[in-house]
């Protein structure tokens, strides 16, 4: 199964229908969390706002997850050992308040941890490919460095 | 006698914010006594050990919801009366770092990865006002913004 997700910020509609119209080349299921989309899906099952035991449970039994780029979901594929796609919101399209996006997947690309497609070809040549490994792996917590200073500046 | 832990209140918004909260704070807890706020119920369920208190979220779009927020702070200010504020953003962490700062609170913003070529919008506002303010890119760090690490860490068993 490939799991979509575009968080709960803003509808993504560009994104959703790209998937929507590969959907029919894959040959297997693909199911996206949307946020109040106005483009009607035709070829795959979509799922509303899912609490975080829910959201992990359809994380966890995907294949692959293919999503806008927010950290929470980086993160989450990082730590469940998941290859992960990021199609960046673009701001103006109206995705999103500010073009961060576009340099938060850049970065993430060039530290070798995740996938990035910025078009339709990109994105449907990376779905197409069956052998996507996960490129980056961490554990549950922040660096020690950081947890360290925390504790040394609360005392 | 056994000393009373510090206690931390740690704020994020839902979604990447909370996640990355839970990353610093969580291996925080062995030292420190955890209250978390965040702005769906749903977030106290991976934290169910500690107290939790949900915000009403806003963002710059509708300012007019922060005044809810406004005496839900206040209170759980009064009522937990934490030593430290730690916050990963975003609007509702910067209000919570706000206030905090009137009743001479320790506050932290750490800046969210996701900012990777400058300071988030609040975290620019957070810079002024939090006691502490970090950033997760070591190039971003400047005159009083901090790196000291990021949220990523390492796997388990890798050293670094």
């Amino acid at each position: 199964m490939i799991f979509c997700t575009v968080g709960s910020q803003a509808p993504f509609d560009r994104f959703l229908k790209i998937i929507d119209e590969i959907a029919p080349e894959l040959c297997e299921d693909v199911i996206a969390q949307t946020y109040k989309n106005r483009y009607q899906v035709k070829n795959i099952k979509v799922v509303d706002f899912l609490p975080p035991d829910e959201f992990q449970d359809l994380f966890s039994s995907a294949r692959l997850i293919v999503s806008h780029a927010g950290m929470g979901t980086i993160i989450s594929a990082m730590t469940l050992n998941k290859p992960i796609i990021i199609f960046p919101r673009i701001a103006k399209f109206g995705e999103h308040r500010n073009e961060h996006q576009l340099a938060t997947a850049e970065k993430m690309k060039e530290l070798g941890y995740v996938y990035v497609a910025n078009n339709a070809e990109e994105l449907r040549e990376l779905l197409l490919n069956p052998d996507l490994k996960p490129k980056h792996v961490v554990g549950n917590f922040a660096s020690q460095s950081l947890i360290d200073e925390m504790i040394r500046v609360i005392g | 006698m056994k000393l009373k832990k510090k206690r931390i209140l740690a704020v994020a918004s839902i979604g990447g914010h909370w996640i990355q909260l839970l990353r610093v704070v969580k291996p925080l807890e062995a030292e420190y006594d955890v209250v978390y706020m965040s702005t769906h119920k749903k977030c106290s369920a991976m934290v169910s050990e500690n107290r939790f208190y949900r915000l009403v979220d806003f963002n710059r779009r509708n300012a007019w919801k922060m005044l809810a927020s406004l005496f839900m702070v206040l209170w759980v200010l009064l009522k937990e009366r934490p030593n430290t504020i730690i916050t990963t953003g975003a609007a509702p962490g910067l209000l919570v770092v706000f206030i905090a700062r009137i009743f001479f609170r320790k506050t932290i913003w750490l800046d969210s990865i996701a900012n990777v070529k400058k300071l988030s919008a609040c975290g620019c506002v957070a810079k002024r006002i939090a006691g502490l303010t970090y950033t997760q890119w070591p190039d971003l760090a400047e005159n009083g913004v901090f790196y000291a690490g990021n949220i990523f860490g390492v796997k388990e068993g890798e050293k670094k």
